[in-house]
C-alpha cells in the first residue's frame, strides 16, 4: 500500500459512509446535508488523483450551488410531514437492486481495468485548459448556452400557473 | 502508484447507492439526491481512467477531466430544472409525495366529492 492507496482508502471510506447516510437518511435535511459531506468526499478523492482543477470545480459547482440550491427547495416546500420511508417490499427490491448494480459494475471494472498499480499521470492544468479551449471548445460554448436554457426554464417553469384545468390561465 | 482497484471500487459503490436512493424514497428531492449520487459515480469514474490511463494523444489524454467538467456543469442545469419542476409540483399539490397520486385534478375532485 502506497501513500496514495491509504489516502484514498480513506477519503473515499468518508464519501462511501456520508453516502450511505444519505440515501438511509429519514430526515430530509440530514440527507441533503450528508450529500454535502459526500460531494465534498468526492471532491478530495479528484484531488488524491491529482485532477485539482476538477476538484475544485466540484467544490464549487456542487458544495457550492447544488447542495445550496437543494437546501433552499427544502426550505421552500417546507414538506417535513411527509414520510420519507417506503415500505419495507420496497426498501428490499430497492436495495436488491441496488447491490446488483454494484456487484455487475464493481466486478466488470474490477476484472477489466481494476488489476495490478497504475501511475498517476494526468494532464496538469495547462493541458486540460488547453483541451477545453482547443479540442472541446464547441461543446464548451454550447455549455453556456444550456445553462442559460435552464436558467430561463427554471424560471418559467416554477413561475407557471398552478393546476393545468381548462380555461384557468393567468 | 495508486492500486486503481479502489476508485473503481468506489464507484460501483456510490452508482449502488444512488440506484438504491432513487428506488427506495418517497420525498422528490431525495430521488434527485440519489441522482446526484450516481452523477457522482459517473465523474469519478472518468477523472480516475483519465488520471491512470496513459496515451500518447494530446486530446485523449485530456478528456477525462474536461469530459469531467462537462458533466459536472450539465449536472447544474438539470438540478436548475428539476427543482423548479418540484417547487411547480409543491404549489399544485401541497407536498412532494411521490407515493401518492401525482394529478392534481384527481385531487381537487376528490376534495369536490368529500
Amino acid at each position: 500500500m502506497s501513500g496514495l492507496d491509504v489516502l484514498f482508502l480513506a477519503v473515499g471510506l468518508v464519501t462511501a459512509g456520508s453516502g450511505l447516510l444519505a440515501v438511509m437518511s429519514v430526515r430530509v435535511l440530514h440527507a441533503a446535508l450528508w450529500l454535502v459531506v459526500t460531494l465534498g468526499g468526492l471532491a478530495g478523492c479528484y484531488l488524491v488523483l491529482g485532477a485539482e482543477l476538477v476538484a475544485l470545480v466540484q467544490l464549487l459547482v456542487y458544495v457550492g450551488a447544488v447542495v445550496v440550491l437543494v437546501l433552499f427547495a427544502l426550505m421552500l416546500t417546507r414538506s417535513g410531514g411527509v414520510p420519507v420511508v417506503t415500505s419495507l417490499p420496497q426498501r428490499g427490491a430497492s436495495a436488491l437492486v441496488g447491490a446488483g448494480t454494484t456487484i455487475l459494475l464493481g466486478g466488470a471494472l474490477l476484472a477489466t481495468l481494476g488489476d495490478g498499480r497504475a501511475e498517476v499521470t494526468g494532464p496538469d492544468s495547462t493541458a486540460v485548459a488547453t483541451g477545453i479551449f482547443g479540442t472541446y471548445v464547441w461543446p464548451f460554448e454550447l455549455l453556456s448556452v444550456l445553462l442559460l436554457l435552464a436558467l430561463v426554464a427554471g424560471v418559467a417553469v416554477a413561475r407557471a400557473p398552478v393546476g393545468g384545468r381548462e380555461g384557468e390561465q393567468a | 502508484m495508486i492500486r486503481p482497484a479502489l476508485p473503481y471500487l468506489l464507484v460501483a459503490v456510490l452508482a449502488g447507492l444512488g440506484v438504491y436512493g432513487i428506488l427506495a424514497r418517497r420525498h422528490a428531492v431525495l430521488v434527485l439526491v440519489g441522482v446526484e449520487l450516481l452523477l457522482g459515480a459517473a465523474g469519478l469514474l472518468l477523472v480516475t481512467v483519465g488520471q491512470t490511463a496513459t496515451s500518447p494523444d494530446q486530446a485523449a489524454a485530456t478528456s477525462g477531466p474536461v469530459l469531467t467538467l462537462f458533466v459536472i456543469t450539465i449536472a447544474a442545469a438539470e438540478v436548475v430544472v428539476a427543482l423548479a419542476v418540484l417547487l411547480a409540483l409543491f404549489r399544485a399539490r401541497g407536498h412532494l409525495d411521490l407515493h401518492a397520486d401525482l394529478d392534481p385534478r384527481d385531487r381537487d375532485t376528490q376534495e369536490a366529492e368529500a
